[in-house]
């Protein structure tokens, strides 16, 4: 790659030749502030945050978008430059409704933090303390406060770039531009998939999720209640972000320690059903391999990725796996297996699951998840940051938690559930245990590593048995809808596809962690997440659904083989198309 | 002035849905199609409801929001189809200082809309417009091509009766 050497501040600095300003001076170790700017998706230089000093042009430059060039002298603390930023800020804050010590981002928030950095003491233009709240809800997942929102889009750009849903934008014009939905629809009356990445990039408290550690903390209050809580694999890779500690630190042992200390009476992993999935999916894929079914067979863990199908692509739901999700097949699991053990009503359990993932709140109320006695499978879930907050209220001190395990009942699982984590987890560990019942032999190698990594697309194929198996992984629904559309034009026929909502799948989902601009636009937080999955399957002894004793144990005791009878009526489900323009149909149907 | 999205069902023809979708097929593939072809179907539809604009974001492979955020970014088009009797209140400077804005007002309220709106029998739309070239008679309005000068709030509301 070619070079080009600038000085920044006066210090000489080699960086790339297509680096911008912004790329430059963190190459010299400043950060100049940014707002509206995320790295290759929100490149738009509107915020004007980021204003700095070049010298020879003739006003500031967006630095975000600015490109290097040979000898530019970048001047990033310019008292001109200084100034112009407060003065954007204090404009953005006239206009932003400031609840800081009740908002729900709370220093952690970008605004909040610049304010912080500037010593905005005062806002010369306003004070915007008469503001209302401006809120839209309408979804099982998100809330919209347009009161707080700093006109960034980054929220707009990921709805599309990343997610091709493309569901909200700008409207209006000037004073009255607000992001939203076209003709004043409600989210809820868009083909919105809830997979929540909008709130992640969101600089400020505009987006949130909706609550649902209240109804948790309600019922741990109710002794009438066994409650019992389930735990994503990528919750364990995320968690402690939210305490200081590095990206992509394994937090399993404390969160366990944590769950327990909050007063749940069941702690238990969901990567136990996460290896069940891989016993019926697997077994799926294999009857349709040899009966001539619907191929490709794709995964149906991510409801993000199940909705967008539904809106987007109906063509292709007799592909989707009937699977439930892990979190639904571990709520039947709870209410069935799990209560009949306790001698406990179905009734009386209320189990809740810890979700990097806000489709699962819609997912929880989505029909045909209701397994036993009409109950639902699933009473509640919260996301990675809910339990966070929940951590901190109940005053649990994270570096003091000591590491414990999972419950025995529900608590053994294989590395190849913890991978399930992240984008080809879910691939690979099909293939550990598809490959060896085709073969009948032993793998001698457990590591697919075609299928890892971020990119938004990964193909493979593997030959078992004298056959060749095509795969195809992909992550964010933008990727699906490239994937499926080549699978439609006939340019691929692949056997099995994992299709995760999210980009690089769980690990980077909607309900997890938020880590600002200036991290994310620097560092691959989604890449130090996945390593820590990986890393934790590599340590485990067991790395294959099909061998975990729990789960030879369910299948013995309980559900029978997979894809019996039983195993249909609590972890398999159905799915049917839904429109895109929903509040458009509705409309029609009223009049 | 934001803009406003109409209460009247959508009533568009066949006829215009055909034309439409021949406009598109002249524009698709061009680079900045949507423009053309958003402004073609105005003049198609007198207006661009939703089902106007799904029609376009499905056929241009564009997202509805991207359309209706220039929609409703640009003051040359409108959400709402125009009433039987438009009625034109000027908003020129010459108007403005002799008390257009509050004739505006009066009108709003005697017909029951929102300027840049239409009344809910469709009988009325209303809208503020530039100069009509009429200063010697400020505040001036237009009621479809019939001009109406000099005017003062307590006549209003016999003119509007004019036309029910």
């Amino acid at each position: 790659m070619s070079t080009v050497t600038v000085k920044v501040n006066g210090m000489p600095i080699e960086c790339p030749s297509d680096a911008t300003v912004l790329e430059a001076a963190h190459l010299a170790g400043i950060r100049i502030p940014t707002l509206c700017y995320l790295k290759d998706i929100n490149e738009i230089g509107a915020c004007r945050m980021c204003l700095t000093e070049v010298k020879g042009q003739k006003g500031l430059v967006a630095a975000c978008v600015f490109p290097v060039s040979e000898g530019m002298e970048i001047d990033t603390n310019s008292k001109k430059a200084y100034d112009a930023r407060k003065r954007t800020l204090e404009l953005i804050l006239s206009n932003h409704r400031m609840e800081c010590l009740t908002c729900v981002r709370s220093q952690n928030c970008e605004l909040q933090a610049l304010a912080e950095e500037y010593g905005m003491e005062e806002v010369r233009f306003g004070t915007p303390k008469e503001m209302e709240p401006d809120i839209e809800q309408s979804t099982p997942h998100l809330i919209r406060d347009n009161s707080k929102c700093i006109l960034c889009r980054r929220c707009v750009a990921v709805c599309k770039e990343w997610q091709h849903a493309a569901v909200i934008g700008p409207n209006d014009r000037g004073f009255a531009t607000h992001i939203g939905s076209p003709f004043g629809r409600g989210l809820g009356e868009m083909a919105c998939i809830n997979c929540g990445q909008c709130i992640n990039v969101c600089p400020t408290g505009a987006l949130t999720e909706v609550d649902s550690a209240t109804s948790v903390w309600e019922a741990l209050a109710d002794p009438k209640k066994h409650v019992v809580v389930g735990t994503a694999p990528a919750v364990r890779a995320t968690l402690g972000e939210e305490f200081g500690d590095p990206i992509g630190t394994n937090a399993q042992g404390k969160m366990v320690a944590a769950l327990r200390r909050l007063g749940f009476d069941g702690v238990f992993d969901v990567d136990v059903s996460a290896d069940l999935t891989i016993l019926e999916e697997g077994t799926e894929f294999i009857q349709r391999l040899q009966n001539g079914g619907v191929l490709p067979l794709i995964t149906s863990c991510s409801p993000g990725w199940i909705r967008f199908c539904e809106q987007y692509y109906p063509e292709f739901i007799p592909n989707l796996s009937s699977c439930k999700s892990p979190q639904q097949m571990f709520g039947a699991m709870m209410k069935s297996y799990y209560a009949e053990k306790m001698g406990i009503k179905p009734e009386d359990i209320f189990v809740v699951t810890v979700m990097p993932c806000t489709a699962k709140k819609y997912e929880i109320r989505r029909e045909d998840q209701s397994s036993v006695n009409g109950l639902w499978d699933m009473d509640e879930t919260i996301t990675t940051r809910e339990l966070a907050k929940m951590i901190r209220k109940a005053g649990l001190d994270w570096a003091s938690l000591p590491e414990e395990e999972y419950d025995p009942d529900f608590g053994e699982f294989s590395g190849a559930a913890v991978i399930f984590g992240a984008s080809g987890g879910v691939m690979e560990a099909a293939l550990r245990t598809v490959v060896e019942i085709l073969t009948e032999e032993t793998l001698p190698k457990l590591d697919f590593v075609d299928v890892r990594g971020l990119e938004g697309i990964k193909e493979a194929s593997y030959d078992v048995a004298g056959t060749t198996v095509k795969v195809a992984v992909a992550s964010g629904t933008q990727n699906a809808a490239r994937l499926l559309d080549k699978i439609k034009a006939g340019e691929a026929d692949y056997h099995f596809v994992e299709i995760m909502g999210c980009p690089g799948g769980c690990i980077n989902g909607g309900g997890q962690p938020i880590q600002p601009g200036s991290v994310r636009n620097f560092v691959d937080v989604s890449a130090l997440r996945a390593n820590a999955l990986y890393t934790a399957d590599a340590l485990m002894k067991m790395r294959k659904s099909h061998e975990v004793p729990l789960i030879k144990k369910l299948y013995d005791t309980y559900l029978g083989e997979p894809g019996s009878h039983r195993a249909h009526e609590l972890l398999h489900t159905s799915y049917r198309q839904t429109p895109k323009y929903p509040g458009l149909d509705a409309d029609k149907n009223e009049n | 002035m934001p803009n406003l999205i109409t209460l009247i069902p959508f009533q568009g023809t066949k006829e215009q849905e055909d034309r439409l979708r021949e406009a598109i097929e002249r524009h698709k593939g061009e680079p900045g199609a949507t423009m053309p072809v958003m402004q073609e179907a105005q003049e198609i539809y007198g207006y661009l409801p939703e089902e106007v604009q799904v029609i376009i974001a499905e056929e241009l492979g564009v997202p509805l929001t991207e359309i209706y955020g220039i929609s409703s970014f640009y003051a040359q088009f409108t959400h709402n189809p125009k009433g039987k009797h438009k009625i034109n209140v000027c908003l020129g400077t010459a108007c403005y200082v002799k008390g257009a804005g509050n004739v505006l007002d009066k009108i709003c309220e005697v017909v029951g809309c929102e300027p840049g709106g239409i009344t809910e029998d469709g009988l009325f739309s209303v809208d503020a417009t530039r100069c009509i070239g009429a200063c010697g008679l400020a505040p001036v309005m237009m009621i479809d091509e019939d001009v109406y000068g000099r005017l003062t709030l307590d006549k209003i509301q016999g003119i509007i009766d004019k036309y029910r």
